[in-house]
């Protein structure tokens, strides 16, 4: 609500100004690797097919399966635990 | 929601006192100063506070009135004193039950990553029978309509107890509470909240969606299992305790919902009914994550102090769903209900 807000004076009209807005109020998206999880992906994105067509999708933040388990691929299903999935540590 | 019918003397002594004026006058004495103490004999005199239909049906009210109110009685009840004192006491013999039936396990430093780590952990262990199990490869068509009515308590008002935390947290956690209960609430479309997929599941295998329809039929422990959330939600100081039952059910949401969705469809039920089981399993794995670390994790980095109670929050969760589990599998297991009467099943 209040980026839209934002642009309207002026402050965003130029590129330096996007980056100082995005810098001020975090990035526009995230991807969290959750250890021995998926991976949590917030912010403005798209999730499409190899033909650019969009995925179902019912929410805002999602979370990717990472460890090939899930029977809702692209999204996560809790089955990571079921398998005892463990990620590297995070370097 | 509609009156409840009375389960005993305290509850009666509620529900009369409640179908009066709030003003006390010559005229219309209240029976309001009454309640106190005829809850302070009750709780002294029972033994087991969380199966106890009068106590648990009698605490139900009073929180209810800070939720949807009771038909048909003033809303200037909410904050009268007599109530919360009575309120009170009820709390505080459910709070001591609970923290002497939960085993906390040894706390891990207080840091997101091990906060997460330990509830993770705490939540996978084996909490004894699975009613996900149980629904999805033997229930039949009558108990899964029981399963429904059991959890509609809760369900037709999910996510509001917790809720009520918003304004307690800060920074991180609040942020984290937040965007999970805006997932709860639909993300802004109200056919997806989850209180309403819950109701079209409700509708689908043929039970009455209207909030609270079904609070006569239902044992003292399914008002105890509600009745815990609000206990946490509704105190302030318990903050700690409703952020670690969140992250409890999280937890332990997404594998059960495939199972209760398999159940559903194995009887032949459409994906209208099994849509919210479905959006569970898509929804928590992501909340899980979130609750973890940013909630739980976030509000003990805040506040270490609340540690200990974030995990006594998620043990209380597991402790009171392990008894209602049992009361309904135990009814189910020698071919009976679970529920108090048989008057409402599936039409
Ligand atoms: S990462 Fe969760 S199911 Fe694969």
């Amino acid at each position: 609500m209040s980026a839209g807000q934002h642009d309207d004076d002026g402050v965003a009209e130029d590129g330096a100004g996007d980056e100082a807005a995005a810098a001020s109020i975090g990035p526009r998206q995230t991807i969290v690797a959750f250890p021995n999880g998926p991976l949590l992906v917030r912010g403005d994105f798209d999730i499409v097919d190899p033909d650019g067509n969009q995925l179902r999708r019912s929410r805002k933040t999602v979370a990717l399966c990472r460890c090939g388990a899930s029977v809702i691929k692209p999204y996560c299903d809790g089955s990571h635990k079921l398998i005892g999935f463990k990620t590297e540590p995070e370097s | 929601m509609k009156q409840p019918e009375p389960r005993g003397p305290v509850s009666s002594l509620l529900l009369a006192t409640l179908n009066g004026p709030e003003q006390s006058s010559p005229e219309a004495p209240s029976t309001a100063s009454d309640l106190a103490p005829a809850v302070r004999d009750a709780v002294a005199a029972t033994n087991d506070f969380a199966f106890d239909d009068d106590l648990q049906l009698t605490l139900f009210c009073l929180f209810e009135l800070h939720y949807s109110g009771i038909d048909g009685t003033s809303g200037d009840w909410e904050w009268n004193p007599d109530l919360i004192a009575a309120r009170r006491f009820l709390e505080q013999a459910y709070e001591a039950q609970l923290r002497s039936a939960t085993t906390l396990p040894e706390l891990p430093a207080p840091t997101s990553a091990d906060v997460a780590a330990g509830l993770f952990e705490l939540t996978g262990a084996d909490g004894g029978p699975s009613m996900a199990k149980y629904v999805a490869k033997q229930a039949t068509e009558e108990q899964i309509g029981e399963f429904l009515i059991q959890k509609s308590i809760y369900t037709l008002k999910e996510a509001d107890p917790h809720t009520w935390s918003i304004p307690r947290l800060t920074g991180r956690a609040k942020a984290a509470m937040v965007e999970i209960q805006a997932d709860e609430y639909g993300g802004g479309v109200p056919e997806r909240m989850h209180s309403a997929l819950f109701a079209q599941s409700m509708r689908g295998v043929g039970l009455d969606d209207g909030y609270g329809h079904y609070v006569d039929d239902v044992p003292a422990i399914t008002l105890a299992s509600s009745n815990l959330m609000s206990l946490f939600a509704l105190n302030r100081r318990l903050r700690g305790a409703i952020v670690g039952h969140l992250a409890a059910y999280e937890m332990t949401s997404s594998l059960a919902n495939r199972m209760y969705a398999r159940g559903f469809r194995r009887l032949g039920f459409n994906d209208a009914v099994a849509a919210y089981f479905d959006e569970h399993v898509e929804a928590d794995a992501v909340h899980e994550q979130i609750a973890g670390r940013d909630l739980a994790g976030g509000l003990v980095e805040a506040e270490p102090d609340l540690l200990s109670d974030v995990f006594f929050g998620a043990a209380a969760a597991a402790v009171v769903d392990t008894w209602m589990t049992e009361h309904i599998l135990d009814a189910w297991k020698v071919g009976s209900s679970s529920l108090r009467s048989s008057a409402s099943v599936i039409a």
